[in-house]
Protein backbone atom coordinates (compact mmCIF):
# COMPACT_ATOMS: atom_id res chain seq x y z
CA UNK A 1 0.00 0.00 0.00
CA UNK A 2 2.66 2.29 1.20
CA UNK A 3 4.47 1.52 -2.33
CA UNK A 4 1.72 2.40 -4.36
CA UNK A 5 0.97 5.67 -2.71
CA UNK A 6 4.77 6.35 -3.23
CA UNK A 7 4.29 5.37 -7.04
CA UNK A 8 1.33 8.11 -6.66
CA UNK A 9 3.14 10.57 -5.29
CA UNK A 10 6.08 10.54 -7.64
CA UNK A 11 3.92 10.20 -10.62
CA UNK A 12 2.01 13.39 -9.44
CA UNK A 13 5.02 15.04 -8.85
CA UNK A 14 6.22 14.54 -12.39
CA UNK A 15 2.51 15.06 -13.66
CA UNK A 16 2.97 19.21 -11.80
CA UNK A 17 6.89 19.31 -12.89
CA UNK A 18 5.98 18.24 -17.04
CA UNK A 19 3.40 20.80 -16.66
CA UNK A 20 4.82 24.12 -15.96
CA UNK A 21 6.56 25.38 -19.12
CA UNK A 22 9.67 26.31 -17.20
CA UNK A 23 11.11 25.44 -14.26
CA UNK A 24 12.77 28.82 -12.69
CA UNK A 25 15.89 28.94 -12.48
CA UNK A 26 16.79 32.29 -10.74
CA UNK A 27 20.08 31.29 -8.59
CA UNK A 28 23.04 32.22 -11.04
CA UNK A 29 26.21 31.10 -9.15
CA UNK A 30 29.38 32.64 -9.42
CA UNK A 31 32.05 30.90 -11.96
CA UNK A 32 35.73 31.06 -9.54
CA UNK A 33 37.88 28.66 -11.83
CA UNK A 34 38.81 31.10 -14.22
CA UNK A 35 41.07 34.10 -14.68
CA UNK A 36 40.12 37.64 -17.41
CA UNK A 37 43.13 38.58 -18.88
CA UNK A 38 42.96 42.24 -20.93
CA UNK A 39 43.85 42.07 -24.75
CA UNK A 40 43.86 45.86 -25.59
CA UNK A 41 42.23 48.53 -24.03
CA UNK A 42 39.34 50.84 -25.55
CA UNK A 43 37.37 53.53 -24.12
CA UNK A 44 34.50 53.31 -26.54
CA UNK A 45 31.43 50.38 -27.23
CA UNK A 46 33.23 47.69 -29.00
CA UNK A 47 29.90 45.78 -30.27
CA UNK A 48 31.91 43.77 -32.33
CA UNK A 49 34.36 41.13 -32.26
CA UNK A 50 35.53 38.94 -35.13
CA UNK A 51 39.07 37.16 -35.93
CA UNK A 52 41.45 36.73 -38.39
CA UNK A 53 42.93 33.67 -39.88
CA UNK A 54 46.07 34.90 -37.43
CA UNK A 55 43.90 35.46 -34.37
CA UNK A 56 44.08 39.27 -34.52
CA UNK A 57 40.69 41.37 -33.99
CA UNK A 58 39.15 43.21 -36.31
CA UNK A 59 36.58 45.09 -33.86
CA UNK A 60 33.49 47.66 -34.46
CA UNK A 61 32.90 50.70 -32.58
CA UNK A 62 29.17 51.42 -31.85
CA UNK A 63 29.84 55.51 -32.89
CA UNK A 64 30.79 54.33 -36.38
CA UNK A 65 34.36 53.18 -36.40
CA UNK A 66 36.04 50.08 -37.18
CA UNK A 67 39.63 48.92 -35.71
CA UNK A 68 41.88 45.98 -36.75
CA UNK A 69 44.06 44.96 -33.24
CA UNK A 70 47.47 43.62 -33.83
CA UNK A 71 50.05 42.63 -31.75
CA UNK A 72 49.18 45.69 -29.35
CA UNK A 73 48.47 47.89 -32.86
CA UNK A 74 45.20 49.68 -33.23
CA UNK A 75 45.01 50.71 -36.99
CA UNK A 76 41.42 52.35 -38.24
CA UNK A 77 39.89 50.98 -41.50
CA UNK A 78 39.10 53.21 -43.59
CA UNK A 79 35.85 53.46 -45.97
CA UNK A 80 33.15 52.95 -43.41
CA UNK A 81 29.37 54.35 -45.02
CA UNK A 82 27.84 57.49 -42.85
CA UNK A 83 26.34 56.06 -39.84
CA UNK A 84 23.06 57.16 -38.10
CA UNK A 85 23.86 56.92 -34.57
CA UNK A 86 21.14 57.28 -32.48
CA UNK A 87 19.89 55.12 -29.01
CA UNK A 88 20.92 51.85 -29.93
CA UNK A 89 21.71 52.58 -33.26
CA UNK A 90 24.64 52.87 -35.04
CA UNK A 91 27.63 50.54 -36.41
CA UNK A 92 26.54 47.32 -35.01
CA UNK A 93 27.72 43.82 -35.96
CA UNK A 94 30.69 42.35 -38.62
CA UNK A 95 30.76 38.79 -40.00
CA UNK A 96 33.67 37.65 -42.27
CA UNK A 97 32.18 35.32 -45.40
CA UNK A 98 33.10 31.81 -44.80
CA UNK A 99 35.30 31.98 -47.83
CA UNK A 100 36.76 35.55 -46.68
CA UNK A 101 40.66 34.20 -47.22
CA UNK A 102 40.19 33.82 -50.93
CA UNK A 103 36.79 36.98 -51.24
CA UNK A 104 37.96 39.17 -49.08
CA UNK A 105 34.00 40.08 -48.20
CA UNK A 106 33.16 41.40 -44.89
CA UNK A 107 29.84 41.79 -43.86
CA UNK A 108 28.35 45.05 -42.06
CA UNK A 109 25.21 45.82 -40.21
CA UNK A 110 24.36 49.50 -39.25
CA UNK A 111 21.83 52.28 -38.62
CA UNK A 112 21.73 54.31 -41.91
CA UNK A 113 19.23 57.22 -42.41
CA UNK A 114 18.73 58.36 -46.38
CA UNK A 115 17.49 61.26 -48.13
CA UNK A 116 13.62 62.39 -47.76
CA UNK A 117 12.70 60.48 -44.24
CA UNK A 118 13.30 61.54 -40.91
CA UNK A 119 15.42 58.56 -38.94
CA UNK A 120 17.24 55.07 -39.69
CA UNK A 121 16.52 51.60 -39.78
CA UNK A 122 18.95 48.68 -39.63
CA UNK A 123 21.30 48.60 -42.53
CA UNK A 124 23.16 45.12 -43.83
CA UNK A 125 26.25 45.89 -46.45
CA UNK A 126 29.26 43.93 -47.49
CA UNK A 127 32.47 45.30 -48.68
CA UNK A 128 35.96 44.00 -49.48
CA UNK A 129 38.73 44.36 -46.85
CA UNK A 130 41.58 45.10 -48.58
CA UNK A 131 44.66 46.05 -46.01
CA UNK A 132 43.09 48.83 -44.26
CA UNK A 133 40.52 49.99 -46.53
CA UNK A 134 37.09 49.03 -47.83
CA UNK A 135 36.06 49.02 -50.98
CA UNK A 136 33.57 47.53 -53.64
CA UNK A 137 30.64 48.85 -50.63
CA UNK A 138 27.35 47.22 -51.36
CA UNK A 139 24.35 47.52 -50.07
CA UNK A 140 22.57 44.48 -49.38
CA UNK A 141 19.23 45.21 -47.61
CA UNK A 142 17.94 48.10 -45.77
CA UNK A 143 15.11 47.74 -43.21
CA UNK A 144 12.31 50.64 -43.61
CA UNK A 145 10.56 52.49 -42.67
CA UNK A 146 12.74 54.89 -40.84
CA UNK A 147 12.15 55.77 -37.66
CA UNK A 148 13.35 58.25 -35.50
CA UNK A 149 12.75 55.62 -32.34
CA UNK A 150 15.84 54.91 -30.52
CA UNK A 151 15.13 51.32 -30.33
CA UNK A 152 15.74 47.91 -30.98
CA UNK A 153 17.56 47.72 -33.96
CA UNK A 154 18.59 44.16 -33.61
CA UNK A 155 22.24 44.04 -35.75
CA UNK A 156 23.41 40.71 -35.29
CA UNK A 157 25.06 38.75 -38.16
CA UNK A 158 25.62 34.99 -38.72
CA UNK A 159 26.42 32.38 -41.75
CA UNK A 160 24.92 29.05 -41.72
CA UNK A 161 26.63 25.86 -42.98
CA UNK A 162 25.46 26.83 -46.87
CA UNK A 163 26.66 29.91 -46.85
CA UNK A 164 22.95 31.72 -46.07
CA UNK A 165 23.89 35.32 -44.14
CA UNK A 166 20.87 35.43 -41.53
CA UNK A 167 20.37 38.72 -39.93
CA UNK A 168 17.75 40.47 -36.79
CA UNK A 169 16.27 43.93 -37.37
CA UNK A 170 14.45 44.37 -33.83
CA UNK A 171 10.73 45.79 -33.61
CA UNK A 172 12.42 49.44 -33.87
CA UNK A 173 9.54 50.44 -30.95
CA UNK A 174 7.03 49.98 -32.94
CA UNK A 175 5.81 46.52 -31.12
CA UNK A 176 1.83 46.75 -32.11
CA UNK A 177 2.68 47.86 -36.04
CA UNK A 178 5.94 45.51 -37.30
CA UNK A 179 6.55 42.27 -35.79
CA UNK A 180 3.60 40.25 -36.75
CA UNK A 181 3.46 41.65 -39.98
CA UNK A 182 5.59 40.43 -42.99
CA UNK A 183 4.93 43.02 -44.92
CA UNK A 184 6.89 45.81 -42.86
CA UNK A 185 10.97 45.28 -41.66
CA UNK A 186 11.06 45.07 -38.11
CA UNK A 187 10.91 42.17 -35.76
CA UNK A 188 12.01 39.54 -37.65
CA UNK A 189 15.23 36.92 -38.71
CA UNK A 190 16.41 37.47 -42.07
CA UNK A 191 18.13 35.35 -44.47
CA UNK A 192 19.38 36.48 -47.73
CA UNK A 193 22.21 34.68 -50.00
CA UNK A 194 25.57 36.16 -49.88
CA UNK A 195 25.54 38.18 -52.70
CA UNK A 196 22.52 40.02 -51.21
CA UNK A 197 19.66 37.89 -53.42
CA UNK A 198 16.99 36.27 -51.96
CA UNK A 199 16.56 32.68 -51.78
CA UNK A 200 13.68 31.20 -53.79
CA UNK A 201 13.09 28.20 -50.75
CA UNK A 202 12.74 31.34 -48.26
CA UNK A 203 9.02 30.61 -46.32
CA UNK A 204 7.52 34.01 -47.94
CA UNK A 205 9.14 34.02 -50.90
CA UNK A 206 5.74 33.02 -53.15
CA UNK A 207 3.63 35.41 -50.25
CA UNK A 208 1.63 38.89 -51.87
CA UNK A 209 3.28 41.59 -50.74
CA UNK A 210 5.56 39.76 -48.43
CA UNK A 211 9.13 40.75 -47.37
CA UNK A 212 11.06 38.36 -49.08
CA UNK A 213 14.10 38.15 -46.79
CA UNK A 214 11.80 37.44 -43.92
CA UNK A 215 12.84 33.68 -42.29
CA UNK A 216 11.19 34.47 -38.77
CA UNK A 217 8.80 36.43 -36.97
CA UNK A 218 7.23 37.77 -34.26
CA UNK A 219 10.84 38.83 -32.50
CA UNK A 220 11.50 41.76 -30.21
CA UNK A 221 14.86 42.32 -30.34
CA UNK A 222 17.35 39.50 -31.07
CA UNK A 223 20.81 41.10 -30.45
CA UNK A 224 22.64 37.55 -29.82
CA UNK A 225 23.35 34.87 -32.75
CA UNK A 226 25.76 31.42 -33.34
CA UNK A 227 25.28 28.97 -35.33
CA UNK A 228 25.02 25.80 -33.63
CA UNK A 229 28.22 23.93 -33.75
CA UNK A 230 26.60 20.66 -34.10
CA UNK A 231 23.37 21.04 -35.47
CA UNK A 232 24.02 23.50 -37.88
CA UNK A 233 20.79 25.61 -36.53
CA UNK A 234 20.97 29.57 -36.02
CA UNK A 235 20.30 29.99 -32.46
CA UNK A 236 19.13 33.43 -31.25
CA UNK A 237 18.65 35.40 -27.70
CA UNK A 238 16.56 38.44 -27.61
CA UNK A 239 15.90 41.49 -25.13
CA UNK A 240 12.21 41.07 -23.66
CA UNK A 241 10.12 43.73 -22.22
CA UNK A 242 10.47 43.84 -18.06
CA UNK A 243 10.92 39.66 -17.97
CA UNK A 244 10.81 37.75 -20.77
CA UNK A 245 13.95 37.64 -22.49
CA UNK A 246 14.56 34.91 -24.53
CA UNK A 247 16.31 31.90 -26.76
CA UNK A 248 14.81 30.47 -29.75
CA UNK A 249 16.42 28.17 -31.91
CA UNK A 250 15.39 29.71 -35.33
CA UNK A 251 12.96 28.00 -37.58
CA UNK A 252 12.08 28.63 -41.23
CA UNK A 253 9.03 30.83 -41.39
CA UNK A 254 7.70 30.47 -37.86
CA UNK A 255 6.01 32.87 -35.50
CA UNK A 256 7.57 33.67 -32.08
CA UNK A 257 4.76 35.69 -30.73
CA UNK A 258 5.81 39.13 -29.96
CA UNK A 259 3.97 40.84 -28.69
CA UNK A 260 0.92 38.14 -29.18
CA UNK A 261 3.02 36.32 -26.34
CA UNK A 262 5.53 36.93 -23.78
CA UNK A 263 6.72 36.29 -20.70
CA UNK A 264 7.51 39.60 -19.96
CA UNK A 265 4.84 42.87 -18.90
CA UNK A 266 5.87 46.39 -19.60
CA UNK A 267 8.68 48.51 -17.83
CA UNK A 268 5.44 50.19 -15.90
CA UNK A 269 4.77 46.86 -14.50
CA UNK A 270 1.14 46.77 -16.38
CA UNK A 271 0.28 43.51 -18.61
CA UNK A 272 1.41 43.26 -22.47
CA UNK A 273 -0.89 40.37 -23.07
CA UNK A 274 -2.20 37.33 -20.76
CA UNK A 275 -0.79 34.91 -23.48
CA UNK A 276 2.12 32.90 -23.02
CA UNK A 277 1.39 30.65 -25.66
CA UNK A 278 -0.81 31.00 -28.72
CA UNK A 279 -1.64 28.03 -31.66
CA UNK A 280 1.07 28.81 -34.17
CA UNK A 281 3.19 30.58 -32.12
CA UNK A 282 6.86 29.01 -30.90
CA UNK A 283 7.58 28.97 -27.48
CA UNK A 284 11.15 29.97 -26.52
CA UNK A 285 13.64 27.44 -25.49
CA UNK A 286 14.28 29.24 -21.99
CA UNK A 287 12.95 32.90 -20.65
CA UNK A 288 14.81 35.15 -18.41
CA UNK A 289 12.97 36.41 -15.48
CA UNK A 290 14.16 38.92 -14.21
CA UNK A 291 15.69 40.23 -17.87
CA UNK A 292 19.16 39.98 -18.64
CA UNK A 293 19.58 42.42 -21.27
CA UNK A 294 21.43 39.41 -23.30
CA UNK A 295 23.79 41.50 -25.82
CA UNK A 296 25.66 38.31 -27.66
CA UNK A 297 25.44 34.55 -28.01
CA UNK A 298 28.13 32.37 -28.32
CA UNK A 299 28.45 28.08 -28.36
CA UNK A 300 31.62 27.01 -26.07
CA UNK A 301 32.79 23.76 -28.21
CA UNK A 302 36.61 24.53 -27.14
CA UNK A 303 37.76 21.83 -24.77
CA UNK A 304 39.87 25.13 -22.98
CA UNK A 305 37.63 25.33 -20.05
CA UNK A 306 36.77 21.94 -18.15
CA UNK A 307 33.54 21.80 -17.74
CA UNK A 308 32.15 24.18 -19.86
CA UNK A 309 31.85 22.62 -23.18
CA UNK A 310 28.55 22.47 -25.13
CA UNK A 311 27.02 25.25 -22.65
CA UNK A 312 26.27 29.07 -23.59
CA UNK A 313 27.73 31.81 -23.25
CA UNK A 314 25.36 35.62 -23.07
CA UNK A 315 26.43 38.86 -22.32
CA UNK A 316 23.92 40.51 -19.15
CA UNK A 317 23.81 44.08 -20.25
CA UNK A 318 22.05 44.80 -17.38
CA UNK A 319 23.90 43.29 -14.50
CA UNK A 320 27.55 43.69 -15.76
CA UNK A 321 28.17 40.03 -16.41
CA UNK A 322 28.56 37.07 -19.13
CA UNK A 323 26.32 34.53 -18.14
CA UNK A 324 27.07 30.68 -19.00
CA UNK A 325 23.74 28.50 -19.31
CA UNK A 326 24.54 24.82 -18.93
CA UNK A 327 22.42 22.90 -21.43
CA UNK A 328 20.94 19.27 -21.09
CA UNK A 329 18.31 17.85 -23.74
CA UNK A 330 17.86 21.58 -24.40
CA UNK A 331 16.75 22.44 -21.29
CA UNK A 332 18.33 24.73 -19.25
CA UNK A 333 19.82 23.04 -15.92
CA UNK A 334 22.26 26.12 -14.60
CA UNK A 335 23.47 29.19 -14.55
CA UNK A 336 26.73 30.60 -14.09
CA UNK A 337 28.57 34.18 -13.67
CA UNK A 338 31.73 35.43 -15.53
CA UNK A 339 33.38 38.44 -14.63
CA UNK A 340 31.02 39.74 -12.42
CA UNK A 341 31.47 44.11 -11.85
CA UNK A 342 33.83 43.84 -15.11
CA UNK A 343 31.56 46.25 -17.56
CA UNK A 344 28.62 46.10 -19.61
CA UNK A 345 29.69 42.93 -22.08
CA UNK A 346 28.48 43.74 -25.95
CA UNK A 347 29.83 40.79 -27.65
CA UNK A 348 31.17 37.22 -26.97
CA UNK A 349 32.96 34.73 -29.37
CA UNK A 350 35.11 31.97 -29.09
CA UNK A 351 38.27 32.92 -30.85
CA UNK A 352 39.97 30.21 -33.05
CA UNK A 353 42.48 29.60 -30.35
CA UNK A 354 39.81 27.98 -28.59
CA UNK A 355 40.18 30.93 -26.14
CA UNK A 356 36.86 32.94 -24.81
CA UNK A 357 37.04 36.42 -25.51
CA UNK A 358 34.35 39.26 -24.42
CA UNK A 359 33.85 43.12 -25.45
CA UNK A 360 33.18 45.07 -22.71
CA UNK A 361 32.02 48.31 -22.90
CA UNK A 362 34.70 51.56 -22.46
CA UNK A 363 37.43 49.17 -20.99
CA UNK A 364 38.24 47.01 -23.65
CA UNK A 365 37.98 43.18 -25.20
CA UNK A 366 38.99 40.64 -22.60
CA UNK A 367 40.79 36.95 -22.86
CA UNK A 368 39.30 34.37 -20.53
CA UNK A 369 41.56 31.77 -19.29
CA UNK A 370 40.77 28.94 -17.18
CA UNK A 371 42.41 28.56 -13.26
CA UNK A 372 45.80 26.19 -13.21
CA UNK B 1 -3.21 103.19 -14.94
CA UNK B 2 -3.23 101.11 -18.03
CA UNK B 3 0.15 100.39 -18.11
CA UNK B 4 -0.63 98.88 -14.66
CA UNK B 5 -3.87 97.27 -17.06
CA UNK B 6 -0.95 96.12 -19.55
CA UNK B 7 1.20 94.70 -17.01
CA UNK B 8 -1.41 92.45 -14.68
CA UNK B 9 -2.27 91.55 -18.00
CA UNK B 10 0.67 90.12 -19.27
CA UNK B 11 2.19 88.91 -16.07
CA UNK B 12 -0.41 85.86 -16.11
CA UNK B 13 -0.30 85.29 -19.65
CA UNK B 14 3.74 85.27 -19.55
CA UNK B 15 3.50 82.49 -16.17
CA UNK B 16 0.57 80.62 -18.37
CA UNK B 17 2.76 79.88 -21.19
CA UNK B 18 5.53 78.94 -19.42
CA UNK B 19 3.57 76.44 -17.25
CA UNK B 20 1.75 75.45 -20.70
CA UNK B 21 5.46 75.10 -22.58
CA UNK B 22 7.16 73.21 -19.28
CA UNK B 23 4.36 70.64 -19.39
CA UNK B 24 4.44 69.86 -23.85
CA UNK B 25 8.06 69.57 -23.02
CA UNK B 26 7.57 67.17 -20.02
CA UNK B 27 5.44 65.27 -21.67
CA UNK B 28 8.29 64.82 -24.80
CA UNK B 29 10.44 64.72 -22.48
CA UNK B 30 8.69 62.04 -21.12
CA UNK B 31 8.55 59.75 -24.22
CA UNK B 32 11.97 60.40 -25.26
CA UNK B 33 12.76 59.07 -21.42
CA UNK B 34 11.21 56.13 -21.87
CA UNK B 35 12.88 55.41 -25.71
CA UNK B 36 16.34 56.50 -24.81
CA UNK B 37 16.93 56.50 -21.24
CA UNK B 38 14.56 53.75 -18.88
CA UNK B 39 16.30 50.74 -19.63
CA UNK B 40 19.20 51.92 -17.59
CA UNK B 41 18.05 54.58 -15.20
CA UNK B 42 14.54 52.45 -14.65
CA UNK B 43 10.84 53.72 -15.03
CA UNK B 44 11.07 55.23 -11.31
CA UNK B 45 14.61 57.41 -12.04
CA UNK B 46 16.48 55.20 -9.23
CA UNK B 47 18.55 53.64 -11.91
CA UNK B 48 20.16 49.99 -10.52
CA UNK B 49 22.68 50.49 -7.29
CA UNK B 50 26.61 51.00 -8.23
CA UNK B 51 25.83 50.55 -11.63
CA UNK B 52 23.41 53.34 -13.38
CA UNK B 53 23.07 56.32 -11.45
CA UNK B 54 19.69 57.66 -10.23
CA UNK B 55 17.82 60.28 -11.33
CA UNK B 56 15.16 60.50 -8.80
CA UNK B 57 16.48 62.88 -5.71
CA UNK B 58 19.82 62.86 -6.93
CA UNK B 59 22.29 64.99 -5.50
CA UNK B 60 25.13 64.99 -8.42
CA UNK B 61 22.22 65.95 -10.84
CA UNK B 62 21.38 68.94 -9.60
CA UNK B 63 24.81 70.30 -7.98
CA UNK B 64 26.16 69.36 -11.58
CA UNK B 65 23.63 70.26 -13.67
CA UNK B 66 25.53 71.74 -16.43
CA UNK B 67 27.84 68.54 -16.67
CA UNK B 68 24.83 66.55 -16.36
CA UNK B 69 23.41 67.99 -20.22
CA UNK B 70 26.95 67.67 -21.39
CA UNK B 71 26.77 64.28 -20.54
CA UNK B 72 23.43 63.43 -22.71
CA UNK B 73 24.75 66.09 -25.48
CA UNK B 74 28.00 64.43 -25.44
CA UNK B 75 28.26 61.08 -24.05
CA UNK B 76 28.94 60.21 -20.83
CA UNK B 77 30.83 61.68 -17.74
CA UNK B 78 34.61 60.35 -17.29
CA UNK B 79 35.66 58.75 -14.29
CA UNK B 80 34.06 57.87 -11.62
CA UNK B 81 31.01 60.01 -9.63
CA UNK B 82 29.37 59.67 -6.29
CA UNK B 83 25.69 59.97 -6.43
CA UNK B 84 23.45 60.06 -3.00
CA UNK B 85 26.77 58.43 -1.62
CA UNK B 86 27.38 55.77 -3.71
CA UNK B 87 30.13 55.21 -6.49
CA UNK B 88 29.47 54.62 -10.37
CA UNK B 89 31.98 54.72 -13.00
CA UNK B 90 30.24 53.18 -16.04
CA UNK B 91 30.21 55.57 -19.57
CA UNK B 92 26.70 56.78 -20.58
CA UNK B 93 27.02 56.34 -24.38
CA UNK B 94 25.98 58.98 -26.63
CA UNK B 95 22.50 58.51 -27.99
CA UNK B 96 22.37 61.19 -31.09
CA UNK B 97 20.17 63.40 -29.14
CA UNK B 98 18.82 67.04 -31.17
CA UNK B 99 19.39 69.75 -28.56
CA UNK B 100 15.36 70.32 -28.31
CA UNK B 101 15.44 66.68 -26.93
CA UNK B 102 17.66 67.14 -24.44
CA UNK B 103 15.96 69.93 -22.78
CA UNK B 104 12.70 68.14 -23.03
CA UNK B 105 14.43 65.05 -21.31
CA UNK B 106 16.08 67.40 -19.14
CA UNK B 107 12.51 69.19 -18.07
CA UNK B 108 10.73 65.99 -17.59
CA UNK B 109 13.92 64.35 -15.56
CA UNK B 110 13.98 67.90 -13.19
CA UNK B 111 10.01 67.60 -11.94
CA UNK B 112 9.58 63.78 -12.00
CA UNK B 113 9.41 61.05 -9.28
CA UNK B 114 9.92 63.54 -6.32
CA UNK B 115 12.26 66.32 -8.37
CA UNK B 116 11.71 69.68 -8.41
CA UNK B 117 13.16 72.54 -10.88
CA UNK B 118 12.18 76.23 -11.04
CA UNK B 119 13.51 76.83 -14.22
CA UNK B 120 12.70 75.91 -17.57
CA UNK B 121 15.50 74.22 -19.87
CA UNK B 122 15.25 75.66 -22.50
CA UNK B 123 17.07 74.04 -26.34
CA UNK B 124 18.90 77.09 -26.88
CA UNK B 125 20.83 76.55 -23.39
CA UNK B 126 21.19 72.87 -24.43
CA UNK B 127 22.81 74.30 -28.03
CA UNK B 128 24.89 76.45 -26.28
CA UNK B 129 26.91 74.09 -23.94
CA UNK B 130 30.08 72.96 -25.23
CA UNK B 131 32.39 70.54 -24.90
Amino acid sequence: MNKLFSIIIIAGLILVNTSCAQENKNTVLSEINYEMELVFEDENIIWAIEFFEDKSILATVKSGSLFHYKEGIKTKIKGLPDIYLRGQGGLMDIAFHPNFKKNKWLYLSYASQDVGEKGGNTTIARAKLLEDSLTDFEVLYKGFPNSRKGQHFGGRLEFDNENYLYFSIGDRGNRDVNPQNISLDGGKIYRINDDGTIPFDNPFFETLNSKKAIYSFGHRNPQGMFKHPITGEIWTNEHGPRGGDEINIIKKGKNYGWPKTTYGINYSGTTITKNKSLPNTKQPLYYWIPSIAPSSFEYISSDIYPKWKGSLLAGALKFNYLERIVLKNNKVISRWKIGENLGRPRDVKQGPDGYIYVSIENKGVYKILPKK
Amino acid sequence: MKFINIIFFIIPFFIFSQNESLSVSMKNGKSLYEDFCLRCHMPNGKGIEGIYPPLAKSDFLFKYMEESIKAIKFGGIDGEITVNGIKYNSKMEKMGLYDDEIADIMNYTLNSWGNKHEAMIMEDYVRSLKK
